[in-house]
């Protein structure tokens, strides 16, 4: 592609765009998995870049625990204005209320887990036949074996053992009914390159991905944001220190670094020196070897 | 700085996984936390050091048999350039899968045992190279710590390769002697094998020309959406997204649309907020014409003088992945860029012995089986070769009665 000076941010670009407009070709009702954090903020400009002047062939739907941080919230709701586009809120809290899942006890209490009961269950209601989300293959052992449209039982669960060859660039869409595809169109980005595009491409994101000062407590040697949503103990001690995040979900799984970096250059440069991966600041990940393996055949994003 | 994408093949046990750790090991690329889950496992190489194969292995049954089962993609990068990496199975069982992994691939890795040569799955994996039209190869002849870096060893390999390589119409191959488990020869240069001239396989690999892949400069562009905002501003906006295959379109060129043949000029091409003056081979845009034509997915639009084939009859090459066998009596589905059309299997031409490259008659494909038919379609098919093209003479076959990707198949020449 060196030939037109294209350069591979453009080749990542141009493969999701592609991708997107292949959900949008070939699925009855699609819909855009917006989390708040900067890989589905990423998907949305794509979607921009993708469909616009026209409308987005898809609502944006939000997973929403109730545990967010206030500017995620914020930064949602302002996007969604911008945008003129439809948002539907898929809630883990009425999924409590209504008692199909049950809030979990004890310090590490989390409710990522429970949102894939929600997620479900919105993708039923709505009838969704493909859900787009931001998962890269960087990020974790078992996302690095998935296609791009990957299709999922009418229970959300993957089987890695049955996925459908993938060749070249043609997707097959087609499911039965009650099935489901996800659909990865940033699977082969790496967090630097979302970073760098982020960068090239001038996307505002929620200031918590930014240094700033927040209370914290240290939980198996992370920082955890000193929340109301995070079960606390006379153990605890909360410190005030400057952090930012490095991914963005539930408050009371979602680990801060501390960082200096305020602007989105340092932050390329703090990623391009760091020894840890992104998903070493999800709790989620550390419960055992298979962990995402075990969430996403039981439907997780 | 670019993207180069490249998968593994060789046998089980040949070090691919090993190879590709490696590769990240002695780049820096594998981050703290990962080392530590890594260090943390119970499978361990026979000597303590720490199995970085583990590091592609990603699912839990690959683990437990300490084997490949589905294609692992890995990210990398140097100053240089970008590397995905496709880590794909050996096992014949899981063919399509390497298929998979190999059919975006612009070099592919053949891996060689020093102690076992050119084996049987060397020919099989060379052979789908040869089949995908991959450009690049490199031989690299693992294992040679344990052959105690015998120039011997290595130069008796590369010439029986030679002679495979010449049989398949390999272009471009690449001889390299490394240990994966030591490191000698993937990023540094070994200080065990002086008598080797060559470079290492990292500093190739940041080498080779990515130029891309399509030997074609007909431009193609299969529709995929069309852009109708509707609004009252924008009233007659109407826009055809896709994105260009092959070829370069520029404003003011003569395009027409297959099938229905309809011709038009460019008006516009737009990216998002931008106008282009022309659109080449990767880019995703939006055409617009100056003329209203009736257009909607599944359309094609070339250019004019430089048309493609137009057939609903096609012989290609096809590699069938579904456990249930190819009924020639049944109706598939045949999926070609944007177009989905209903396909016949009109005809089994042979079906090749992929161990020993041998053709032979055959009314039976199965799993993995590799070979020519005759592909009959409802609606005429604007198509390149594979040789010229790798997306416009490509297509998959989809069984309606369980949706599945059955085969892959490649357009080779016209049928009568
Ligand atoms: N001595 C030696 N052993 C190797 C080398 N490369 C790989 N191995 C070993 O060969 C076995 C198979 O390696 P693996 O990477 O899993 O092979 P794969 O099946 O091709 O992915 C493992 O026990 C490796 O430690 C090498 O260069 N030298
Ligand atoms: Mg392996």
């Amino acid at each position: 592609m060196s030939k037109y000076n294209f350069d591979y941010l453009d080749e990542l670009e141009a493969e999701a765009i592609h991708i997107l407009r292949e959900v949008a070709g070939q699925f009855e009702k699609p819909a855009l998995l917006f989390s708040g954090g900067k890989d589905s903020i990423t998907l949305v400009r794509l979607a921009e870049k993708a469909f616009r002047p026209g409308k987005f062939p898809f609502p944006l739907v939000h997973i929403d625990t109730g545990h967010n941080f206030e500017e995620t919230i914020d930064y949602r709701d302002r996007m969604v204005a911008r945008l003129g586009e439809r948002l539907i809120v898929g809630s883990v809290q009425q999924s409590i209320d209504e008692g199909k899942v049950v809030e979990q006890k004890g310090k590490n209490a989390s409710r990522n887990a429970l949102q894939t009961v929600t997620l479900l269950d919105t993708i039923e209601k709505h009838q969704f036949d493909a859900c787009i989300g931001g998962a890269r293959r960087d990020e974790e052992k078992a996302r690095a074996k998935e296609r791009i449209f990957s299709v999922r039982d009418e229970f959300g669960q993957w089987d890695p053992k049955r996925q459908r060859p993938e060749l070249w660039n043609v997707y097959n869409g087609k499911i039965h009914k009650g099935e489901n595809v996800r659909v990865f169109p940033i699977s082969n980005w790496t967090e630097l390159d979302v970073w760098n595009y982020i960068r090239r491409e001038n996307i505002e994101l929620p200031s918590i991905y930014f240094a700033h000062d927040r209370d914290v407590i240290t939980r198996n040697g992370q920082l955890m944001a000193a929340s109301p949503y995070v079960n606390m103990d006379e153990d605890d001690v909360v410190e005030r220190k400057k952090v930012r995040f490095r991914t963005v979900g539930d408050i009371s799984c979602t680990a801060a670094i501390e960082s200096d970096a305020f602007l989105i250059d340092d932050i390329i440069s703090e990623i391009s020196q760091s020894k840890i991966s992104e998903r070493g600041a999800r709790m989620d990940d550390k419960v055992s070897e298979a962990a995402m393996e075990d969430r996403k055949k039981g439907g997780y994003f | 700085m670019n993207i180069l994408k490249f998968f593994t093949a060789g046998s089980v046990d040949d070090g691919k996984s090993t190879l590709i750790g490696r590769l990240l090991y002695d780049t820096n690329s594998i981050l703290a936390d990962q080392l530590e889950a890594i260090q943390n496992a119970n499978r361990k190489n026979d000597d303590g050091t720490v199995d970085l194969a583990i590091l592609t292995d990603g699912l839990r049954a690959e683990r437990e048999q300490g084997i490949t089962i589905d294609v692992a993609y890995k990210y990398f990068q140097t100053d240089k350039r970008k590397f995905i990496i496709a880590d794909t199975p050996g096992h014949i069982q899981y063919t399509r899968n390497m298929v998979t992994g190999a059919s975006t691939a612009n070099l592919a890795i053949i891996l060689v045992d020093a102690r076992n040569g050119v084996v049987e799955q060397t020919i099989r994996h060379s052979y789908l190279v040869s089949l995908l039209g991959i450009k690049h190869v490199v031989v690299a002849v693992n294992k040679m710590d344990m052959v105690d870096y015998s120039e011997t060893v290595f130069e008796a390999i590369t010439q029986k390769y030679k002679a495979l390589a010449e049989e398949l119409k390999l272009q471009d191959v690449t001889y390299i002697p490394v240990s994966a488990l030591k490191g000698d020869n993937i990023v540094y240069q070994s200080e065990r094998m002086t008598w080797y001239n060559g470079e290492s396989l990292l500093y190739f690999l940041e080498q080779v020309d990515t130029d891309i892949q399509e030997q074609s400069d007909k431009a193609r562009m299969p529709v995929q959406w069309v852009i109708r905002p509707q609004t009252d501003e924008l009233h007659d906006y109407r826009g055809y997204a896709g994105r260009v295959v092959s070829g370069t379109f520029k404003v003011n060129d003569q395009i027409t649309v297959l099938p229905s043949g309809a011709s038009s000029t460019i008006s516009k091409i737009e990216f998002f907020d931008k106008e282009l003056v022309e659109a080449s081979a990767g880019q995703s845009v939006t055409i617009h014409l100056a003329s209203d034509v009736d257009i909607s997915r599944g359309d094609t639009i070339v250019n004019s003088s430089a048309l493609p084939q137009e057939s609903k009859l096609v012989e290609a090459d096809l590699c069938w992945m579904d456990t249930k066998a190819l009924d020639t009596s049944i109706t598939y589905l045949l999926q070609h860029n944007s177009k989905v059309t209903k396909c016949k299997i009109a005809e089994v031409v042979y079906k090749v012995d992929i161990n020993t490259l041998e053709k032979h008659a055959a009314d039976e494909f199965k799993l993995n089986d590799i070979g020519r038919v005759v592909l009959k379609t409802a609606d005429n098919l604007p198509f390149d070769f594979y040789n010229e093209s790798k997306a416009n003479g490509s297509a998959i076959l989809i069984d309606s009665r369980t949706n599945l990707t059955v085969g892959a198949t490649m357009f080779r020449a016209l049928a009568d």
